[in-house]
């Protein structure tokens, strides 16, 4: 009995102590910022390298890759090109999701909102096996710390600071969804500017006409002025995914980011 | 919704008599049969102990630590049972393939949808179940927190006596925070007429469009302007005519508090019960009762009572009169 109690407290203990440092540590993350790129695309990548190759490496610079593939209603079959969306967001660290045009609104919100939930338990498990041994994760708490454990990470998903690239296929057959992307795009920005935190959203298209992706609206707190500029994306027939979330990745925060990348970013961009 | 996430379990199933142990409680529970399912997991109807529960569980746990969250904060508004209450809460360890499942234990609630409800026991249920509701709400409120994803299916009607009550807590936010979960056609942000912030407006958006739902079973779409549509909607439907201006001040969020609008709507529910009563001693023809059968019916034999009385006391006096004339 009396060694059931020395025992017991001893954990309780070491479980604080761990709480307090998962906490220190979202803290430090809250700073710097959540980072995500969300791919919205009908199809297949056919040109350039690997998506889910530049996706992982994406996620190991701390930003995670989220899919969103797009149906058209008819569509009865999904398109064999669709797997590959999944693919992507599970190398990328990120969620992915195939819808109907319709639903494309919530889906965005839902499928940003998840990604951020599934960023910041991946730190909290990160930090659980650290401290308890590579077999310890959220799920292996009991019960009512995993309850507490869950607080901080959503307290972190309202309060924390995130920035959106969005990164729209804008290949031929992608043209008649585009004024639905455009309304999620605006609804995201409803979404999350409820927030505590704060955010930036970018957007970029691709293939650009010359370079890789094509600047649509440049970083800021609100998608509602984009009514203007979505008409006029629409390209080709080529799909270089992997290419283009390359090119994307080296849109954030652009002050922090190795400078030694800086020309190659700047070359391979272009103005809408 | 499927989402993908990282971790891969498989999705779960469990069969009728089958039986499932918690991992840190040890408590055990046999699944009588599935109740629902949504976004996250499968509700099922159980027994422990001999006594009925509803048994919620999911490969996603930490949806199912975010839902059990909540439910533990309604248990702590006192003297007011605002979902169904928490019985239990453990991880399931699936003996053939070895993932673990959380889930929770909560009271089950015996009912029915509220459409159904108010198709078979008549209009004037309506009113009441939004002033429950609206009380439910002003609790809630008060408590630091907001409904989120206010819809007819998270609502069910148990009995007896009828009482509206909620089921998927999985949308309730703390006031002030973006809300967590929320269904398009409920939703303010959808329809332009406001933010996603938890404020005690949002509810009282959704509680009107809920309404809406009784007579649009289908929905309908938010066209080019969604505000105008809106108000056509509701100038079109004669059972909610009567409440129109407290609807219009809750679509445009100009109630501040449940409570105020509980206010409102008990005022014209009072009025309307005053003017039938009036009609009732001024013995005019139901017409305006045409629509609401259920009623008329029941008011029916109260209506003929005084005459009935009448006649009963002319009897009496005629009876009386007649001893009269024959003893004297
Ligand atoms: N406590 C309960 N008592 C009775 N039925 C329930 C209960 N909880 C859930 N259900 C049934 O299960 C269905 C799905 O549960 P819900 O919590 O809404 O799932 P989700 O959050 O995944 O959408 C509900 O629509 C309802 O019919």
């Amino acid at each position: 009995m009396v060694l059931d109690d020395v025992f017991e407290h001893e954990l309780l203990d070491i479980f604080l102590r761990r709480m307090a440092n998962i906490e220190e540590e979202l803290y430090l993350m809250k700073k710097g910022t959540l980072k995500q790129i969300l791919l919205i695309t009908d199809g297949c990548s056919n040109k350039g390298e690997d998506p889910s190759a530049v996706a992982a490496l994406a996620f190991q610079q701390g930003i995670s890759v989220n899919v969103i593939g797009v149906l058209e209603d008819e569509q009865s079959e999904q398109p064999e090109g669709l797997q590959e969306v999944e693919e992507i967001a599970m190398s990328g660290g990120g969620v992915s999701q195939i819808v109907y045009k319709q639903a494309l609104a919530q889906t965005v919100q839902t499928v940003t909102k998840q990604a951020m939930t599934q960023t910041l338990q991946g730190v909290v498990n990160q930090e659980l096996k650290q401290i308890l041994g590579p077999k310890q994760s959220l799920e292996e708490l009991p019960p009512d710390q995993r309850g507490e454990v869950m607080e901080v990470v959503e307290d972190l998903g309202e309060t924390c600071d995130l920035e959106v690239l969005v990164l729209i296929d804008a290949s031929a057959s992608m043209h008649n969804k585009l004024p639905t992307v455009q309304e999620a795009l605006i609804d995201l920005s409803v979404s999350l500017n409820a927030r505590i935190g704060r955010n930036r959203f970018a957007i970029y298209s691709f293939p650009g006409k010359r370079k890789d992706i094509n600047k649509v609206l440049d970083w800021s707190p609100k998608l509602d002025s984009i009514s203007s500029v979505f008409p006029k994306l629409t390209s080709g027939g080529i799909t270089p995914t992997g290419p283009a979330i390359k090119a994307a990745m080296y849109q954030f925060g652009k002050k922090s980011l190795l400078r030694s990348f800086r020309n190659e970013d700047e070359s391979s961009i272009e103005e809408a | 919704m499927k989402m993908n996430q990282a971790s891969r379990k498989p999705e779960l199933t469990l069969s009728q008599g089958g039986v499932i142990k918690g991992k840190w409680h040890k408590n055990r529970y046999t699944i009588k049969g599935e109740l629902g399912h949504g976004a996250i997991g499968k509700v099922y109807l159980c027994e422990s102990n001999g006594k009925q529960a509803a048994l919620k569980i999911s490969e996603k746990s930490s949806s199912i630590t975010t839902e059990v969250n909540v439910l533990k904060t309604f248990q702590k508004v006192q003297g007011h049972r605002l979902g169904p209450s928490l019985l239990d809460v453990d991880d399931w360890v699936h003996p053939k393939n070895g993932h673990s499942y959380s889930f929770y234990v909560m009271e089950y609630l015996k009912g029915k949808p509220l459409s159904f409800f108010i198709k078979s026991h008549g209009e004037e249920w309506l009113g009441i179940f939004m002033l429950q509701l609206l009380d439910d709400l002003a609790k809630l409120h008060e408590s630091g927190w907001v409904f989120g994803d206010l819809k007819p299916d998270n609502l069910i009607v148990t009995y007896a006596p009828p009482r509206l009550r909620w089921i998927d807590v999985g949308g309730t936010t703390q006031i002030g925070r973006s809300i967590k979960e929320y269904t398009e056609f409920y939703d303010r942000g959808y329809w332009g007429m406001g933010s996603r912030k938890a404020e005690p407006s949002y509810d009282l958006f959704a509680l009107v469009m809920v309404m809406f739902h009784l007579y649009y079973p289908n929905r309908f779409e938010k066209g080019r302007s969604p505000e105008k549509t809106l108000m056509n909607k509701l100038h079109m439907t004669p059972q909610l005519k009567k409440f129109e201006p407290c609807l219009i001040k809750a679509l445009q969020g100009k109630y501040s508090s449940s409570k105020q609008m509980k206010r409102d709507i008990s005022a014209v529910l009072m009025n309307q019960q005053k003017t039938d009563t009036i009609k009732k001693k001024q013995q005019t023809p139901p017409v305006k009762r045409a629509t609401h059968q259920g009623k008329s019916t029941v008011r029916k034999p109260k209506k003929e009572h005084p005459f009935m009385e009448g006649v009963g006391i002319f009897a009496v006096v005629l009876l009386f009169y007649t001893f009269y004339l024959i003893f004297s």
